[in-house]
């Protein structure tokens, strides 16, 4: 049995499509990437899949019970977690206590979920600044943030909408390394990503979406070389460069 | 034959109204900013009028322009002055920013003025008129006219003047608009003074209705909200059919229940539009 | 920090016997107004929901107390609880409709608006209550009936109420419940994203302030012993309710009593600056120039920015 099984979703604004019959099946313990150009729909489908969006037609089935439709916080508390694309620190609040209201969703003891939020901090390495205001937080450490209050909720499925975005190399090898552990210790990934090197070394599978449609799907190498992917992200004159 | 006139008296009523909630719309439809003082600077058109009427003998219908010009002023300056130094911030400290002016022009009217009612005359504040059945206060169809008048000019400066275009880009884009040269800046002032110079008029040719005290401006802004929610936010027609549609419901609401009950349909009819559609009849929702 | 407000409490325990009658009048309606701004601060402040109806809440407390009083004989000292729970219910409503149908900012200010003026013109048209006249609670002087012959009777009772209403604000501080608030207050959907459940942490606000409010209403209707629609359900109540968690700070443990503190004696000032020039109610100027200036130069209120120099000093020591 999947984790994840996505079936035929759909969801349109108005006279736009924006995912259009997508289906994707994810194991339990499994990264899988999920790359396309921009518009292809990636985020609508993470936005289907967590709650923030409602699917005109299709399934989310997690861990065998259907979830789509179901409201954010539910979703959460089933266990599926996910980031946003622009980070949203609650910014008044220290590092401490955003990481501290993820922990509470499974500890609602304050000490506990104290406790916790310190060990998902240390975890990702933001232990020095626990007590600095979120708002002071630089963009890498507002991602790792954003992380470590996901993760604080003890999910079993992390959806990462473009964690690399705006970092440098080093901080976006530190992360990739910081996402391998994770997954190292149970948590199953799917990502959004525009990061090809991360997404390439962090991905067991990757899915490739175009104007709201899954074009390939298969081992990283696979995908890469797969004429269809390389006509969504550069046009058709490279497909000829990939075959040859 | 109530009904009738209920109708004719709600619908004239409406103009004055819509000219109210025309300025709030428009305020809000440019800038997002909820002008909780908008009750408040007609109380101080309504004044405005008394003053000039008892001062200088000036009728109503002749001196709104002024009533007019000053709110403008008034107006300008507040955006100048106070709201644009937090167009950036949150909501609720424009809420309670405005609230804060609302209250200052208020209590400055208390002052000035006293508490005790006032009334202003008109040369046409008796005279009636018969169509069929029915009959028109004269100061209701003048004012009617009047409002109808002064909207259609607010929609000609919008949509045929270089200052109104650059109004509405801004109201669309502010970014955009500063990007290809607009002062965002003086388009807000100017946005903010037109709206009080409309609700100004409004209170000028409100003022021969009824009489009026300070504490009028508090009921004028909720039934502007009221108005401006149910037209939309945001959009000129919606404001003046609101007035329209709001006028004669609180008019019929008195015929059917009781004068005094009026504002309960008006409120009613508020509570309903913000739970079942707040975007209104004509307005988008704001993010 | 913590010595410095003991101490205050102290003084404020004792002061009764060694103060006038003026100070012990004017301390009680800053402990009380302190109490219906802690009140409001939990729904406002902390969950970040502004509310400009909350006199709602004061007048069904007082109404309600009132008259199962006056018609049924219940002591007051039992009918508040009966009024608190009216206005927990009416709390209820208000924010089921206003967060089930996603209304936030504006749209929620007024919505809080409608149903206070709602109330005020049913209040205003129902004679079983007084209707216009309004209702008057004949002065016996019995302890029983929640009325007292001594005015530092008063005093203690409003105490005890500024001081009920910041422990309740404190333990909410330290709950998972207010921890999720003021999440929802920050960013209401990365909270939701955290596994909150945004509507209902909300609506357990909006229910726990209206009740606590409307607890205040039965002291509102006992201290004053007359009750008027427009004085009781209308928007001057609810802006002196607001006004000192704004002044003083909302979402935060000491602001309302801080506001109170600043607002009263002050709002007293200029009542009587302005009725010795002949004019009366424009104190309300002196509250309308302290929310544009709060608004424009102090947003958090005065607590947090004395909070913040207070640290400064202590850091510079």
């Amino acid at each position: 049995m999947s984790l994840l099984e996505v079936t035929g979703l759909c969801k349109r604004f108005g006279g736009l499509q924006a995912v259009r019959d997508l289906s994707l099946a994810m194991a339990e313990g499994e990264v899988l990437g999920l790359i396309g150009p921009n518009g292809a729909g990636k985020t609508t489908a993470f936005n289907l899949v967590s709650g923030f969006l409602r699917p005109d037609a299709g399934d989310v089935r997690f861990t065998g019970r259907s979830i789509a439709g179901l409201e954010p916080h539910a979703v959460c508390q089933a266990g599926l977690a996910r980031t946003f694309q622009i980070v949203r620190p609650f910014p008044r609040l220290p590092v401490l206590d955003n990481v501290k209201v993820g922990a509470l969703a499974r500890h609602p003891a304050m000490a506990e979920a104290r406790a916790r939020a310190r060990a998902v901090i240390d975890r990702v390495g933001l232990g020095a600044k626990a007590l600095r205001p979120a708002a002071e937080l630089t963009l890498a450490e507002r991602k790792r943030l954003e992380l470590a209050r996901a993760l604080a909720t003890e999910p079993t499925l992390l959806l990462l909408d473009e964690v690399m975005a705006g970092l440098n190399p080093t901080e976006a090898a530190a992360m990739v390394e910081l996402i391998r552990r994770i997954n190292a210790d149970g948590v199953s990934i799917l990502l959004i990503e525009h990061n090809m090197r991360a997404v390439m070394s962090l991905s067991h599978r990757i899915a490739v979406l175009s104007f709201g449609e899954k074009i390939a799907e298969g081992p990283p190498a696979a995908v890469a070389a797969d004429p269809r992917v390389v006509d969504a992200y550069l046009g058709e004159a490279y497909v000829h460069d990939a075959e040859a | 034959m109530l009904v009738g006139q209920g109708l004719i008296n709600g619908l004239l009523f409406g103009g004055v109204y819509s000219l109210m909630a025309v300025g709030l719309t428009l305020i809000f439809g440019v800038m997002r900013v909820v002008n909780f003082a908008h009750g408040d600077m007609m109380v101080w058109g309504m004044y405005l009028a008394f003053f000039l009427s008892t001062r200088l003998g000036l009728d109503p219908y002749a001196s709104f322009p002024l009533c007019a010009g000053a709110l403008f002023v008034l107006g300008f300056a507040v955006q100048r002055g106070l709201v644009d130094r937090i167009i950036d911030a949150p909501h609720e400290m424009q809420i309670l920013l405005m609230l804060g002016v609302a209250l200052v022009l208020e209590n400055a009217a208390l002052v000035g003025f006293g508490p005790d009612p006032r009334r202003v005359r008109s040369i046409f504040s008796l005279a009636t008129v018969w169509i069929g059945p029915f009959f028109l206060d004269v100061v209701r169809l003048v004012t009617f006219a009047l409002a109808l008048a002064l909207t259609g000019l607010l929609s000609l400066f919008l949509f045929k003047t270089d200052l109104g275009r650059s109004m509405r880009a801004a109201a669309d884009n502010p970014y955009g608009a500063a990007i290809i040269g607009t002062d965002v800046r003086r388009v807000y002032a100017v946005a903010f003074g037109i709206g009080a110079a409309c609700v100004g008029a409004a209170g000028a040719l409100l003022a021969p209705f009824y009489p009026f005290q300070p504490s009028v401006g508090l009921s004028a802004s909720v039934t502007s909200f009221n108005i401006v929610i149910i037209g939309g936010m945001g959009s000129l027609a919606g404001a003046f059919l609101g007035g329209l549609l709001v006028a004669t419901a609180e008019s019929l609401g008195a015929v059917f229940l009781s004068p005094s009950l009026k504002e309960l349909v008006s409120f009613s009819l508020l509570v309903l539009i913000l739970l079942f559609r707040p975007a209104g009849l004509l307005g988008r929702r704001p993010a | 920090m913590r010595w410095l407000a003991g101490a205050a409490l102290l003084a404020l325990l004792v002061l009764p016997p060694f103060a006038g009658s003026y100070p012990v009048t004017l301390a009680t309606l800053i402990f009380f107004y302190a109490y219906l701004g802690q009140a409001w601060n939990i729904l406002g402040g902390y969950a970040g929901q502004l509310s400009a109806g909350h006199a709602a809440f004061v007048g069904i407390g007082a109404y309600a107390t009132a008259m199962l009083s006056i018609s049924w004989g219940i002591t007051p000292w039992i009918g508040m609880f009966a009024g608190a729970a009216a206005a927990g219910a009416l709390g209820g409503v208000i924010g089921f409709l206003g967060f089930r149908f996603g209304l936030r900012g504006f749209y929620f200010v007024l919505l809080t608006v409608a149903f206070a003026e709602i109330c005020r013109i049913v209040a205003l048209n129902t004679e079983a209550i007084g209707g216009a006249v309004g209702l008057y609670i004949t002065f016996t002087g019995d302890p029983w009936q929640f009325q007292f012959q001594n005015p530092r009777a008063y005093y203690y009772v409003a105490l005890a109420l500024m001081l009920l209403a910041t422990a309740v604000v404190w333990a909410l501080e330290r709950s998972r419940l207010g921890a999720y608030l003021i999440a929802i207050r920050e960013d209401e959907e990365a909270a939701e994203a955290l596994g909150i459940d945004a509507f209902r942490c909300k609506l357990y606000a909006s229910v726990l302030s209206a009740f606590l409010t409307g607890l205040g209403g039965a002291f509102y209707a006992y201290y004053h012993f007359s009750l008027q629609p427009n004085s009781l359900f209308g928007i001057p109540l609810s802006v002196e309710i607001i006004i000192r968690p704004i002044v003083g700070g909302s979402g935060t443990l000491l602001g309302p009593i801080l506001g109170s503190f600043i607002l009263s004696p002050l709002a007293e000032l200029s009542r009587s600056y302005f009725a010795a020039a002949g004019w009366s109610g424009a104190h309300l100027i002196v509250y309308g120039g302290l929310l544009i200036a709060v608004v424009l130069f102090l947003p958090g209120g005065a607590y947090p920015f004395l909070a913040r120099r207070a640290r400064q000093w202590t850091g510079r020591r």
